[in-house]
């Protein structure tokens, strides 16, 4: 068969059927505009941990954080007991980086002692999120500065002996 | 899957790469070569202007094939200011453009051409009186868009072109978005240029037209042959070619009874929307659209969450422009609407198509009915 009737053989078949799917071939280098996110991040997009609002009373630390850049939002509470976040709950508004990292982050401080919340950087968050598109890393922050913050609200409502008490811990 | 982005990119029509099928195969020689194989390309090249420019109104050596759109856009912008003169001179055009003009103006401005950017409506159209006040005796072109890519809204060319009429600039017009939506006549519409892209109207990728009314000054961008006229170098993509005569026929024989068809699917959609869910906004409704767009914000939550649960729903949809894909900026059609910064972050586009069932639209409105209230169940801004 020559190459025409090789070509004109192949067009009738897509013309007349869908092609066969073809192989998954490897990522290449992208040279426009794309975004994929992770399995992790898809799910706590999908299912985010930790989402509620406390009372003004019920919350020992409460924290309002916003992007100006995008204009995301994240609000934060948390309960301390004996030195540990017993519980956290969060409310998000922006893209799903930023409600994945959002969730990533209370889920990471969720139990865990004041020093070691204080301890949590944004790679950490992204890190557990298996990564997040370059483009959407402004987004994964604002999860660790709202808990920062709420510990910060806490620490300056309780006193200096919680804020004696964290820096022997720490 | 439920394809509602046809504003991004259609599918090929089967009639289309069956017209394109002979150019990609068999019949594969230069439209520029001597011997029978060339002229039989040659032929096909010029059937298909001579169609292309019947659908528009235009004389066959009014068209000019190019690489697509953007291209069309490109070639209309600089090559008229290229060919108004050395140096300066001024363009006008509006703050709603599609990026192929709005960056291609930039581009002019920093070789010295100065640029007004017209302002716009609620519904993002441009004012006639303005553009006529802003018109100087060294305007060398005014481009407006027929219909806009975000929320399909129509510009009233008709009175745009009066104004241009009167003050002797010629007229370009992207109608990349109104093609096989409106009619296009360009007489009628009273432009002097105008662009075309094959695949929104289920054409193939990478093809283009722009139609230059014959006097009008128009330097040729690509340089390196003498094809069409000079006016844009490069061996002509035969098949890509046969392939935009096709869809523009097609989109034309099919234009009214489709527009019929995907207004009344769109208008369902949307006031379905509104009486199932609270704070749901179609912008630019006020204005008349093209029948298959429609843009919508919902209040207190973000656009890209939305279409990413769309998306894990089996339902393809953009947010304000699929060129801003990871940009964090919202959309500067809404923006220069008027819309605040959260309600355009907000905002998501669905465009119909011919593939489009009532079925699609009905299972869409469930899914949205069924994520924008879990997403402001987590909304700081609900």
């Amino acid at each position: 068969m020559d190459w025409t009737e090789r070509l004109t053989e192949k067009l009738d078949s897509l013309l007349g059927r869908k092609a066969e799917a073809a192989a998954p071939e490897a990522q290449p280098q992208m040279s426009g505009p794309v975004l994929h996110y992770t399995e992790q991040v898809i799910d706590h997009f999908s299912n985010p941990r930790n989402v509620g609002e406390m009372d003004p009373d019920e919350a020992d630390g409460v924290a309002l954080v916003g992007d100006p850049l995008c204009g995301d939002q994240m609000e934060l509470w948390i309960k301390v007991d004996k030195g540990r976040i017993s519980q956290v709950r969060f409310k998000s508004y922006g893209c799903p980086g930023a409600i994945a990292t959002s969730s990533m982050a209370t889920d990471l401080a969720s139990g865990s002692r004041l020093e070691e919340a204080l301890r949590l950087t944004d790679d950490d968050v992204v890190n557990a999120l298996g990564g997040i598109p370059e483009n959407k890393r402004h987004c994964s922050l604002l999860g660790i500065r709202a808990l920062r913050a709420a510990i910060a609200n806490y620490l300056r409502k309780s006193g200096p002996s919680a804020l004696q008490q964290l820096a022997s811990d720490l | 899957m439920i394809y509602l982005d046809h504003n991004a990119t259609t599918p090929l029509a089967p009639e289309v790469l069956e017209a394109m099928g002979p150019y990609l195969t068999g019949q594969f020689g230069n439209p520029s070569s001597y011997y029978q194989l060339g002229r039989e390309a040659r032929a096909a090249v010029e059937r298909a202007r001579g169609q292309v420019a019947a659908l528009l109104g235009s004389r066959p050596e009014e068209i000019i094939f190019t690489g697509g759109g953007t291209e069309a856009d490109n070639l209309a912008l600089r090559g008229v200011l290229q060919a108004a003169g050395s140096g300066a001179g001024h363009i006008i055009t509006c703050l709603t453009e599609h990026h192929a003009v709005l960056e291609t103006c930039g581009d002019l401005q920093r070789r010295g051409v100065e640029v007004t950017q017209l302002a716009v409506d609620a519904s993002g159209r441009v004012d006639p009186d303005d553009l006529r006040r802003a018109i100087r005796p060294d305007t060398a072109l005014v481009s407006v868009m027929a219909a806009n890519n975000e929320t399909g809204v129509i510009q009233p060319l008709d009175q745009i072109a009066a104004v241009t009429r009167q003050a002797g600039v010629p007229l370009h017009t992207d109608a990349v978005q109104a093609a096989g939506k409106i009619q296009l006549d360009v007489d009628g519409m009273g432009v002097d240029l105008l662009s075309l892209s094959a695949h929104k109207i289920y054409g193939p990728k990478g093809m283009g037209a722009l139609y230059a009314r014959a006097g009008t000054p128009l330097a040729a961008v690509l340089t390196g042959g003498h094809q069409e006229s000079q006016r844009r170098a490069g061996t002509e993509n035969v098949a890509g070619i046969a392939g935009l005569a096709a869809a523009l026929s097609r989109a034309e024989a099919q234009r009214e009874a489709e527009g019929e068809r995907q207004a009344a699917l769109r208008d369902h959609m949307e006031s379905a929307l509104q009486k199932r869910l609270e704070g749901v906004h179609v912008n630019g409704d006020a204005a008349a659209r093209v029948p298959n767009t429609s843009s919508l914000s919902f209040e207190a939550v973000d656009g890209e969450s939305v279409i990413l649960h769309l998306d894990l729903r089996g339902i393809c949809a953009a947010t304000g422009s699929a060129c801003t894909t990871g940009d964090p900026e919202p959309s500067h059609v809404l923006l220069a609407m008027g819309l605040d910064p959260h309600r355009a972050q907000g905002a998501i586009r669905l465009s119909l198509g011919c593939d489009t069932s009532s079925e699609d639209v009905d299972t869409t409105v469930d899914a949205l009915v069924e994520v924008v209230p879990r997403l402001r169940a987590i909304s700081t801004l609900s």
